[in-house]
């Protein structure tokens, strides 16, 4: 089937709801985890453990912020985690849902 | 691929880190070629599993369930599945959709010869499926002296009953040969054409190839106008990170630039056995059996040849090299199937190190296969000038008269077309 092209999602907003895409798996590694997403055909590398954490503590957490405080983001390194969501959003693995 | 982390920008230091990882090997391969049978209707001169015949001792229709399973669970996202021609085996759709509905995605390569227009709507009915047709010639002249009489109209009837079914995006697989390099552009067209996407592969000698390696693969000029045309055109072609041992021209070429085998890539054969990569089917790369206790993960995680590879490699003759952390040496299989030490120059060294060291062989015989299922005795043959296939000693050789196909690539190499801001499908 021809895939989907990529969702160029809205830039990631932290203080609205997030989760994975239904199309994404996640694989945990060593070094963070693979990504792949059925959908696209795309493979992303998270690059830290951190960020995985986050990533999974999207679809529990209110916001996208609070998931990264769940996972242990300090108020310094939320640039660096927005940027990173930011990518992740516009490739389509994560995407805002409906808020509960 | 994307890279997504702490340095999101992903600069040579942040790759390199990751680079270092994979060396290390994952905890289940990123990308898994899987060769379903050895059956085939063609018989292609340079075909990497030297295919033709079906193995009587081929993986039954329960034990490649089960095989699916264990990449369900060991998260394997998707399978590229080749042959001989997969197609071919009766249970073929089956096991594609048992693959799909547990969350194992397929891609496959064929020849094309069993993509009717019902099996293409179907194809373009699945999110989870995709399609690789194996082209060697932008014209028929071209492609059927390797890959036989017919294989031509077989590969493009297929291409375009794909395109009519709505299927946009399945991928044109070539293999870069001395008579097919000048044809670049007329390949991007013809997958324009058909809204497919253009997938370049080195000519292995593995298999069969090694039998066509010295007539087939491109002359030092050739290769640089390649480099240069895919340095121009990197981004709209997918390379299976094949060329790294071009590297050495300068500029890098999409891609981790790393020999993945049995580090994030591997081969399972129709008998079940898993070797290091798709270009290794010898028992030097063999690694286990699915078949073993512990089965497919067993082999991967904990088998000695694979451990082995994951350590870190020697540079050897390289090491004094300046290019050696750019082209790694280039390909193992390369090196093996043409009979020169794995630590030294690759054979298509760009510095021309390799034709040095293929110089210095000697009258020593390269390794052949350890498996051969052809159909007909092997044969040497040379190609003349209008690329048809001829035989060395005087006859034609039958390379018409047998289709076949499996040459996919390693484009099953997943680390092909690596770059952090950009995504290969």
């Amino acid at each position: 089937m021809p895939p989907h092209q990529p969702e160029s999602g809205p830039r990631f907003d932290g203080a609205r709801p997030w989760m994975l895409h239904p199309q994404v798996s996640l694989r945990p590694e060593s070094f963070g985890a693979l990504a792949y997403h059925f959908g696209t055909r795309r493979l992303s590398f998270l690059k830290s453990r951190t960020l995985l954490a986050v990533v999974e503590a999207l679809a529990d957490q209110p916001t996208g912020h609070d998931a990264c405080r769940a996972a242990g983001v300090t108020p310094e390194q939320w640039s660096t985690y927005e940027q990173a969501l930011t990518t992740l959003a516009e490739s389509g693995m994560i995407c805002e849902r409906m808020a509960s | 691929m994307t890279l997504v982390g702490e340095r999101p920008a992903g600069g040579d230091a942040a790759v390199g880190r990751l680079v270092d990882r994979f060396e290390q090997g994952l905890d289940a391969p990123i990308c898994l070629t899987w060769e379903l049978t050895y059956a085939c209707n063609l018989a292609c001169v340079h075909c990497l599993s030297s295919s033709g015949r079906r193995d009587p001792d081929e993986l039954t229709t329960d034990e490649c369930r089960a095989l699916i399973d264990q990449f369900e669970q060991m998260q394997i996202f998707y399978v590229n599945i080749g042959g001989g021609e997969p197609t071919v085996r009766a249970d073929f759709w089956e096991l594609v959709e048992y693959a799909t509905d547990h969350h194992v995605g397929v891609k496959f390569s064929t020849n094309g010869s069993r993509i009717t227009e019902e099996v293409a709507r179907r194809l373009a009915a699945s999110d989870y499926v995709d399609v690789q047709i194996s082209l060697d010639g932008s014209t028929a002249a071209v492609n059927d002296a390797v890959r036989g009489a017919g294989s031509y109209d077989t590969a493009v009837t297929a291409m375009a009953r794909l395109a009519e079914a709505g299927f946009s995006g399945f991928k044109i697989s070539v293999v870069v040969t001395r008579h097919n390099v000048g044809q670049l552009d007329e390949f991007k067209a013809l997958a324009d054409r058909y809204g497919a996407q253009l997938r370049l592969t080195r000519l292995r000698p593995s298999g069969r190839g090694a039998d066509v390696w010295d007539e087939l693969h491109p002359t030092g000029d050739q290769q640089r106008s390649l480099y240069d045309w895919l340095v121009a055109h990197g981004e709209d072609v997918l390379t299976g990170d094949s060329f790294f041992h071009l590297a050495g021209y300068g500029e890098s070429l999409p891609g981790l630039n790393l020999c993945g085998a049995g580090r994030v890539v591997c081969l399972v054969d129709p008998v079940g056995a898993v070797y290091a990569c798709p270009f290794a089917i010898h028992d030097e790369f063999l690694a286990g059996n699915v078949r073993a206790p512990g089965g497919f993960a067993e082999v991967w995680r904990h088998s000695d040849l694979f451990t082995e590879l994951r350590q870190p490699q020697s540079a050897g003759a390289c090491g004094s090299c300046g290019h050696y952390d750019s082209c790694r040496g280039g390909c193992m299989a390369a090196k093996f199937f043409t009979g020169l030490p794995l630590d030294g120059p690759d054979p298509e060294c760009v510095l021309g190190h390799g034709e040095y060291a293929l110089d210095a062989r000697g009258d020593i015989e390269p390794p052949k296969p350890s498996l051969d299922h052809s159909r007909r005795p092997r044969g040497a043959v040379g190609t003349g000038a209008d690329g048809a296939a001829r035989p060395s000693g005087g006859h034609r050789v039958a390379v018409a008269l047998l289709p076949h196909p499996p040459d996919r690539a390693c484009d099953e190499n997943p680390l092909a077309a690596f770059r952090p801001d950009l995504t290969p499908r």
